[in-house]
């Protein structure tokens, strides 16, 4: 099995080494002219005015939130749905259970108008 | 040597600097992003202690969700470029030497704990994925904590709604 | 096991040998074939995406009534080797003020997260990069990294646009990934494994026709994952300027590019692995090469199913693409969960056998369709809750949703 993930890093270690060579080769046999407008940022062709930050919409986070709780849940579910041919039917129901309690919490997100984008 | 152990210090060594590195560096998004390279150090050592499965759910939970919103809320600060900001207050000897003390208590506990001086890879036979969904589900196993998890989830959940409408409520 | 009815793995036996008689210890030269294994794999994948955007072009092109890039070579099929040369020679425009660690590691770091689900697929019965146990979280969890790709470019390009839309983006990968994450659960509990090998080895009925909800709302989350039409709001040319690779210039943006094609070829094979029976077909098992060609074609199809809708459908609007995921895709998905735990559970007798279990495709079938009603019955009550409270006179004179149109009120 250490195979499998020996085989996995090197992947990665080939995954990432890739792009970037063939970024670096790019970058070799490109022309290089710098110039303060080519450098300037772009904003729709106007001057930045102004620090370059954004007012951070509160629902981004909590979007985030909601997906977290969905997100670690479903890992709860993963182990038991990997064992499910070896259940009983009352096992089954328990973690039936365990995604009806979420799902009511899903409900309450919704009917706050926490799912809502504005 | 074998090649684990050798494995072993480096991504160890890895997952410290950038652990140090999270609290040391002057710009709080670069700290952000030192986490990250810091969970995917754990990762892999999770990995070579056998433990597949740990390895992608705290990829999939810490750097997918938990590392996304640690970033989303360092947005939420106005001042995530600036150098200004002092690096040190003025209780960072005490910080210390109480971070000391406790680390040195932790190591007189661990020394006796027959695992903590291997640097070799973990016991192969100590199951899969399987066995532990059956444990997760079966009554005599832990069913109740598998249950009791979701009443936490959803308890969190729906005080952060609270807390975070209010605040919507309150700005409109 | 001679050449002809195995060759990859009588290559792979044949360098080992090889390399082992040429004195080398017996873990050098496996782990030399290794990297050989996956500079081979990675390599074919990245050379497969100038493929892949030809036969998207020319497609998208007939579509729209038009022929496709046909100058190129025969049928134009040199058109994206052109492109590709012109690109790597194009200058890299850096603007000033750029963080320049995230800037650039983000272009590589997407294709990178694509690549690395390259490593689980199981093209044949025999060839398989990793065998992990966990394959399909292994798959989930690189995703997040992609999404880490995203935030590191937009915040990397100093510009607020970019920014913006990288918040924008992230908030869309994240709100699709919870159906995709619930309904994988289903091909991993008919299966009982999280490894994809063991998942098409066990598909002696092919998953879509067991779970039919699962699979089209795995096809759309993934979709959306990818970012493509309809759900392409964050890069579209005439929204928030082309998104978060706006400062990207020549092989960087070609990198977001080619990251695009090969995520949305990568989700096709995906959707061929878990819910087609990947390399599955007849003689596939004593012929492994006819299981990749089986695979491809499955893949192929997918793909094409993929263009057909990018080439038809407009763009979503963001508050429309959020409540999909999150008012629709989750309850459906969680929905198709506990239908499909629960009945199969209570089906009599034990395994499926292969081609053999009539009953239980029957049922499995039919439980999915009853959810499919359920779900359109709560959709239309919900539409008309929605039409009385806005247009209580246009409701009682019998107008019904269609003519009158609702808009959602975005404010």
């Amino acid at each position: 099995m250490m195979n499998a993930w020996l085989y996995i890093g090197l992947f990665l270690v080939i995954a990432l080494a890739l792009p970037a060579a063939a970024i670096f080769i790019s970058y070799i046999l490109g022309p290089k002219k710098p110039d303060p407008v080519k450098r300037s940022v772009y904003e729709c062709g106007i001057e930045t005015v102004g620090e370059t930050w954004v007012q951070f919409k509160a629902q981004y986070y909590i979007f985030g939130l909601i997906f977290l709780v969905f997100d670690v849940e479903t890992v709860f579910l993963y182990p038991w749905a990997a064992a499910y041919n070896q259940l009983t039917l009352f096992m089954v129901l328990e973690a039936v259970l365990f995604i009806l309690i979420l799902v009511g919490g899903l409900l309450y997100a919704w009917r706050k108008g926490a799912l809502e984008w504005v | 040597m074998s090649a684990a152990q050798v494995l072993f210090i480096l991504v160890s060594t890895v997952t410290l600097f950038s652990a140090v590195m999270v609290v040391s560096v002057r710009r709080m998004m670069h700290a952000a992003l030192w986490l990250i390279v810091s969970l995917l150090g754990v990762a892999v050592l999770f990995v070579l202690l056998q433990a597949g499965f740990f390895a992608m759910v705290q990829v999939l939970i810490y750097i997918g969700a938990i590392s996304i919103l640690i970033i989303f809320a360092v947005m939420l600060t106005r001042q995530v470029m600036s150098e200004k900001i002092p690096q040190l207050n003025r209780g960072w000897v005490a910080g210390l030497v109480a971070a000391g003390g406790l680390m040195i208590i932790l190591a007189f506990v661990f020394r006796d704990f027959p695992g903590s001086l291997a640097t070799t890879m973990g016991d192969p036979s100590a199951g899969d994925v399987v066995t532990l969904g059956k444990a997760l589900a079966d009554p005599n196993g832990f069913a109740i904590p598998f249950e009791l998890a979701s009443i936490l989830l959803v308890a969190a959940l729906i005080g952060t709604i609270y807390i975070a409408m209010e605040r919507k409520g309150g700005e409109q | 096991m001679d050449f002809w009815t195995d060759p990859y793995l009588f290559l792979v036996n044949w360098l080992h040998g090889l390399l082992v008689g040429w004195g080398l210890p017996d873990a050098i030269a496996s782990f030399i074939l290794m990297f050989a294994g996956a500079f081979v794999l990675a390599m074919g994948a990245m050379l497969f995406v100038l493929g892949l955007i030809w036969f998207e072009r020319k497609l998208v092109g007939r579509f729209q009534d038009r022929f496709g890039p046909n100058r190129v070579g025969p049928w134009g099929i040199i058109q994206p080797l052109a492109d590709m040369l012109k690109i790597f020679t194009k200058e890299h425009i850096t603007p000033a003020g750029v963080d320049p660690l995230p800037y650039n590691l983000g272009p590589v770091l997407a294709v990178a997260a694509v690549l690395a689900i390259w490593a689980v697929l199981p093209f044949t019965i025999s060839l398989v990069g990793a065998d992990l146990d966990v394959s399909v979280l292994y798959v989930v969890a690189i995703g997040g990294l992609g999404e880490i790709a995203v935030v590191l470019s937009g915040w990397g390009s100093n510009n607020k646009y970019a920014l913006l839309a990288a918040f924008r983006s992230v908030a869309q990968l994240l709100s699709y990934e919870v159906p995709l994450v619930i309904a994988l659960l289903v091909p991993v509990m008919l299966s009982g494994s999280l490894s994809l090998n063991q998942i098409v080895r066990e598909q002696g009925v092919w998953y879509i026709v067991l779970a039919p909800v699962a699979a089209f709302i795995f096809f759309i989350a993934s979709i959306a994952e990818v970012g493509r039409s309809p759900f392409d709001l964050t890069e579209a040319e005439s929204e928030l300027v082309a998104g978060f690779n706006i400062e990207y210039s020549g092989l960087k943006f070609g990198m977001f590019y080619v990251a695009d094609f090969l995520h949305a070829f990568t989700i096709s094979l995906l959707f061929a692995v878990l819910f087609l029976g990947g390399w599955r077909g007849p003689y596939a098992e004593q012929y492994p090469l006819l299981g990749l060609v089986y695979f491809m074609l499955k893949a192929g199809a997918v793909y094409f199913i993929n263009i057909w809708m990018r080439a038809s459908f407009p763009r979503f609007r963001i508050d429309q693409m959020m409540g999909i995921s999150w008012k629709l895709l989750t309850p459906l998905a969680i929905g198709a969960v506990i239908l499909t735990a629960v009945i199969d559970k209570l089906l009599p007798g034990g395994e499926l056998l292969p081609y053999g279990d009539y009953v239980r495709v029957g049922v499995m079938l039919g439980a999915n369709l009853v959810l499919v009603v359920i779900a359109g019955a709560l959709m239309a009550l919900q539409k008309r809750k929605h039409m009385l409270q806005e247009f209580p006179i246009a409701a009682s004179k019998g107008f019904t949703v269609r003519d009158v149109s609702v808009n959602r009120g975005t404010k």
